[in-house]
């Protein structure tokens, strides 16, 4: 009698990782379809799909500083404030510098091909010195100059459901 | 029930959005008229309510060139640069809605990028919080940790005592009711009370902070402190060269003056008052004038 009767068990339950063992792929993800509907339709949205947000390229700004190159606001005259007049040399000096150094580029020592060069056989000896014995004999098998690709660890493995 | 959320307040000059979309894509606006190309109208008075078209949008709009136009791989996506509308300006769609009424102006910027940045250069007397400008403030109440500072908007914006260099919980700024500061908005807008503060973002008062004793403070419009500002202003290196004075320029209209005598400075004011009124003659006489006494 009990083999007949199946016990009605909620949802929840059987939303629950161990009920879901023994489910086939399928009913798997209808649930979870069911369960992605049920909160999207939880989200609020707007509901205007004409408006949706096309990448504008007009931005709003309200600041006059952006349009016109104003001077600083403080200003002195004839030597009336000296602090006054030394900031006034350096904030209208710092306009004008950042207007000029987006021209310039920065002027390297080494040349990058030079750069690449070193670093490729930098890699190799400083990552020698920091790996583990295991891992060294690796390093050694294949000694033609090539470092041969490091074998996988062996690492517990989760079973899978 | 769907869940509706309306995220659109009704601003001036503003269609609702529903509405503009339904209306067929054209170069017309609903008032009737004809918008014009940016490009165009630049140095020109425009008013509030007129729609002004971006460059690109002017080359779909121009038919019978056909031969002309080079071919595109993809027709739907054009390569758009980045714009920037500024005070006086809105965004309406596709287009530019003014909101001032004044002259268009135009900027390339420096960077090639994007696609410069236009507004309108109007006259008003009433100055808006905006983030980043520098004011003249007066302090009008302490409470606990906050000033409330005067500037001339709508609300006093608060400024907090320990936005000033060197300050500390232990180490107070002396700040009394009734002083001028001068500091930059770092919250301005139209739903929450300004803030402002009287250091950089690295720590440095740059000049900012409580200005000195004596000196007069006065009120003019905004138009004309920007053009005492702009770089070239002959009437800052005229009133320079006249005797040993000190001015602090608030983008809020105020401008504070000291020199040596009450005299000096009286007449310092009385000119920068003046100024905007005159024309270059009028102004070359007065300063020859007082040159000679």
């Amino acid at each position: 009698m009990a083999a007949e009767r199946k016990t009605k068990l909620s949802k929840n339950l059987l939303r629950m990782k161990f009920m879901q063992r023994g489910l086939d792929s399928e009913t798997k993800k209808q649930l979870e379809e069911e369960e992605k509907k049920i909160i999207s339709e939880e989200h609020w949205y707007l509901d205007l799909p004409e408006l949706k947000e096309k990448e504008s390229f007009i931005i709003e700004e309200q600041s006059f500083l952006l349009c016109e190159d104003l001077l600083y606001g403080r200003m002195s005259f004839r030597g009336f404030n000296p602090e006054v007049e030394k900031l006034m040399l350096q904030m209208n000096a710092k306009n004008k510098a950042e207007e000029e150094e987006e021209d310039e580029t920065v002027e390297v020592d080494v040349s990058d091909e030079e750069m690449a060069r070193r670093y490729e056989t930098l890699v190799g000896t400083i990552g020698k010195k920091f790996a583990k014995k295991r891992d060294r004999a690796n390093y050694e098998e294949d000694e033609n100059g090539n470092m041969k690709p490091i074998k996988m660890k062996k690492m517990f493995l989760k079973p899978q459901d | 029930m769907r869940n509706r959320k309306r995220n659109w307040i009704p601003e001036m000059g503003t269609a609702a959005p529903e509405m503009a979309e339904t209306l067929p894509v054209a170069s017309e606006s609903p008032a009737g008229c004809k918008a014009r190309a940016a490009r165009n109208v630049l140095g020109q008075v425009v008013l509030p309510g007129e729609e002004l078209l971006l460059p690109e949008q002017e080359e779909t709009d121009g038919v019978g060139v056909a031969g002309e136009r080079p071919l595109r791989l993809n027709a739907g996506m054009r390569s758009r640069l980045r714009v920037v509308c500024g005070p006086g300006l809105r965004r309406c769609g596709d287009r530019l809605l003014v909101t001032k009424c004044g002259r268009l102006r135009h900027k390339e910027s420096g960077s090639g990028s994007s696609g410069g940045i236009y507004w309108v250069d109007s006259q008003q007397k009433r100055y808006v919080p905006v983030k980043g400008d520098h004011v003249i403030g007066i302090v009008t109440a302490k409470s606990g940790d906050i000033f409330k500072v005067d500037v001339g908007g709508s609300e006093p914006a608060s400024l907090s005592y320990l936005a000033f260099e060197g300050a500390t919980k232990r180490n107070r700024p002396n700040v009394q009711v009734g002083d001028l500061i001068y500091g930059q908005f770092v919250v301005a807008n139209k739903d929450m009370e300004p803030e402002m503060v009287c250091i950089d973002s690295c720590g440095r008062a740059n000049g900012m902070g409580v200005i000195g004793q004596d000196g007069l403070l006065f009120k003019v419009t905004l138009g004309l402190i920007r053009k005492l500002l702009a770089p070239d202003c002959e009437i800052i290196q005229e009133v320079g060269k006249l005797y040993p004075l000190e001015i602090v320029f608030g983008m809020n209209g105020r401008i504070w003056v000291k020199a040596k005598t009450i005299q000096q400075t009286l007449i310092l004011a009385n000119i920068l008052e003046a100024c905007e009124h005159m024309t270059t003659e009028q102004r070359k006489q007065i300063f020859a004038r007082l040159a000679e006494s």
